[in-house]
């Protein structure tokens, strides 16, 4: 292998890195805040990659109907535990509920989806699909939020095979790619940067740093990881754990449908593709033992350029090669990990 | 009725149940506006019950009138928005987080509620625990047990509480830190604060308190006038015990 080709293989594994990193993040937020391990934010990346597909060839994508029915479920859902608890029926508190996919449902049918500016198709994209994030906590999650972290796990598969169903419903079997943001590629000496990679790793940095300042920073992020830290102690201050629950699976969403919209111009997406992807963030996250954020950020740069470098020299094993990080990092975790009790 | 200017809390006939096994059998106490009550009782008597079914963290049945709005079922995050404010008794303390940055999230329902100015509320718990100032930065799992005791009172200060509830806040510190906490306890009571104290150390708690309550497995045995009870014979000896005078001198301001 020559020195251009290394290159060339660190580029591409730094830009998968990203991806990686920021799904890694997703699911040690989740994890730390709700305690469930969610398989279905690869489903986000499908959904966020197809959905900017369908809106590019002017269709309407099937994850509104997604949405529309998810929030009508959830609508009666809050309808009857009024009725149930004696409380007034009245759209207070929900009427967003009802609106929102109504007021999406009508600008999607009336704009000209496949004639708008690219910015403005992905910002639909992400009005589209990550909404379902929080829908997901509120109608799954929400009642079942004390048990154990099995059940929970359980039932992250069964919505995730629910959710790869769908996506073969909505948007056939076939792959799809979607135009990049930009044609500009650059010449730094003997590498060629494409436009796209660009945009990933810079949109990875910018979540990343503005992750941190929200989660250092912000009263509303110190209480979401006061939640992480001691559930009871975040309730006692008057931070609901249901709000906290709500909040973690947007940012979910909405990083998953955002790397999904980044990626989309450079990789072929199917239906299924956003397990594999998710899976590799989960590698990651592992790595950081679903607790610490800098340690999965590196986790996910590592998986990033051992699967590039794999594909080159054994392509053929290349996941193989990246999942079987996971024994290691497990074993060297499970010999170092002193179980500090909770406080 | 202990108290002249009307109750900040009134529960009557409260009951919790942990699965089949009663633990609270129809309890009725009262805290009156700015006063301090405590309720003494031994280990398992239900005290701890008692304030976490107060705040909703347990189910109940009766009712709990706080501020005069009755509460069929509370619900902990509509009681904190209230201003009521639980010390718990494994204190709950954000360990990761700086000492700072716990006392901001103990005033986090203010913050929601759209009030941005708690530097005010911070520097005057910084004046109680000049301890804490010092140790701002630390983090909070690094600190001695007077300490965390201090940290889980002022964040509970943080919250700006109408009734702050304290769970036997001398459990496990060395006599002369449970002295400092009490004299601050009996210092709160003049800037306004109703507490509800829950205390098995009965000579501390009855010392400062106006008014108090005797809880023997889950239910109400004696109340009165806290100089009363301190005198009560039956209080003397099975809580105060005899000859332990000094404790007397330490539990004095
Ligand atoms: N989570 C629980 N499940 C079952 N029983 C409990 C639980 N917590 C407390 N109890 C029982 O309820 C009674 C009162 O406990 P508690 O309120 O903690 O007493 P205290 O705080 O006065 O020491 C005790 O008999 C205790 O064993
Ligand atoms: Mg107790």
């Amino acid at each position: 292998m020559d020195f251009q080709i290394a290159l060339f293989l660190v580029q591409d594994g730094a830009t998968n890195g990203a991806i990686y990193a920021m799904l890694a993040l997703a699911l040690v937020l989740v994890f730390s805040v709700t305690r469930v391990i969610f398989i279905p934010q690869g489903e986000f990346v499908a959904y966020g990659a197809l959905t900017l597909a369908s809106l590019q060839s002017g269709q309407i994508p099937g994850t509104l109907w997604l949405l529309v029915v998810v929030s009508t479920i959830a609508v009666l859902a809050e309808l009857w535990r009024c009725w149930r608890n004696g409380l007034p029926i009245g759209l207070h508190g929900f009427g967003w509920l009802v609106g929102y996919p109504l007021i999406l449902a009508l600008l999607l049918w009336y704009l000209p989806l496949a004639s708008l500016p690219a910015f403005v198709q992905v910002l639909v994209a992400l009005a589209v699909v990550v909404p379902l994030g929080p829908l997901m906590y509120r109608l799954v999650y929400q009642p079942i939020a004390e048990a154990s972290v099995l059940i929970l796990l359980i039932v992250s598969v069964a919505i995730h095979v629910v959710l790869v169903g769908l996506g073969l419903l909505f948007f056939g079997a076939e792959g799809l790619r979607t135009a990049p943001f930009t044609d500009a590629s650059f010449e730094m000496g003997p590498l060629l940067i494409n436009g796209q990679q660009v945009w990933v790793i810079l949109v990875s940095i910018g979540l990343i740093v503005g992750l941190w300042r929200f989660f250092s920073r912000t009263l509303y992020g110190k209480a979401l990881r006061a939640t992480a830290m001691n559930r009871t102690g975040a309730r006692l201050m008057g931070f609901s754990p249901v709000f906290a629950g709500k909040l973690t699976f947007l940012l979910a969403a909405f990083i998953g449908t955002l790397s999904g919209v980044l990626i989309a111009p450079i990789t072929t997406i199917y239906y299924d593709t956003g397990f594999l992807i998710g899976l590799k963030g989960f590698v990651a996250a592992i790595v950081g033992g679903l607790i610490s954020f800098p340690i999965a950020a590196a986790g996910a740069v590592l998986v990033g350029l051992l699967e590039s470098f794999a594909s080159f020299y054994a392509s053929a094993y290349k996941e193989v090669i990246v999942f079987t990080l996971i024994i290691p990092v497990l074993l060297w975790r499970s010999l170092t990990s002193h179980h500090i009790e909770e406080e | 009725m202990n108290s002249q200017v009307g109750p900040i809390l009134e529960v009557r006939d409260l009951s919790v149940a942990y699965g089949k096994v009663e633990a609270l059998g129809s309890v009725s106490i009262c805290v009156g506006k700015g006063q301090i009550v405590t309720v003494i009782g031994p280990n398992g008597a239900g005290k701890t019950t008692l304030l976490s079914a107060l705040i909703g963290l347990l189910g109940s049945r009766g009712e709990v009138y706080f501020d005069s709005h009755l509460e069929k079922t509370p619900d902990v995050e509509r009681m904190v928005a209230n201003g009521m404010v639980l010390v718990p008794e494994k204190r709950e303390l954000f360990g990761g987080m700086s000492v700072q940055d716990n006392l901001q999230l103990g005033a986090f329902h203010r913050y929601r509620r759209g009030e941005r100015h708690l530097q005010r509320a911070m520097d005057e718990v910084y004046d109680i625990f000049p301890r804490l100032k010092e140790r701002r930065r630390q983090l909070a799992a690094t600190l001695s047990g007077g300490e965390r005791q201090m940290l889980a009172v002022g964040r509970a200060l943080m919250a700006g509480p109408k009734l702050l509830m304290l769970d036997e806040p001398s459990l496990g510190l060395a006599p002369m830190i449970t002295r400092e906490i009490f004299c601050i306890i009996g210092r709160l009571r003049e800037s306004g604060v109703s507490i509800l104290l829950v205390e098995q150390n009965a000579r501390a708690a009855l010392a400062v308190a106006d008014y108090g309550y005797v809880l023997e497995t889950g239910e109400v045995a004696m109340q009165g006038e806290a100089s009363q009870l301190r005198d009560d014979p039956r209080v003397i000896e099975t809580y105060l015990g005899l000859g332990k005078k000094h404790q007397d001198r330490l539990a004095a301001c």
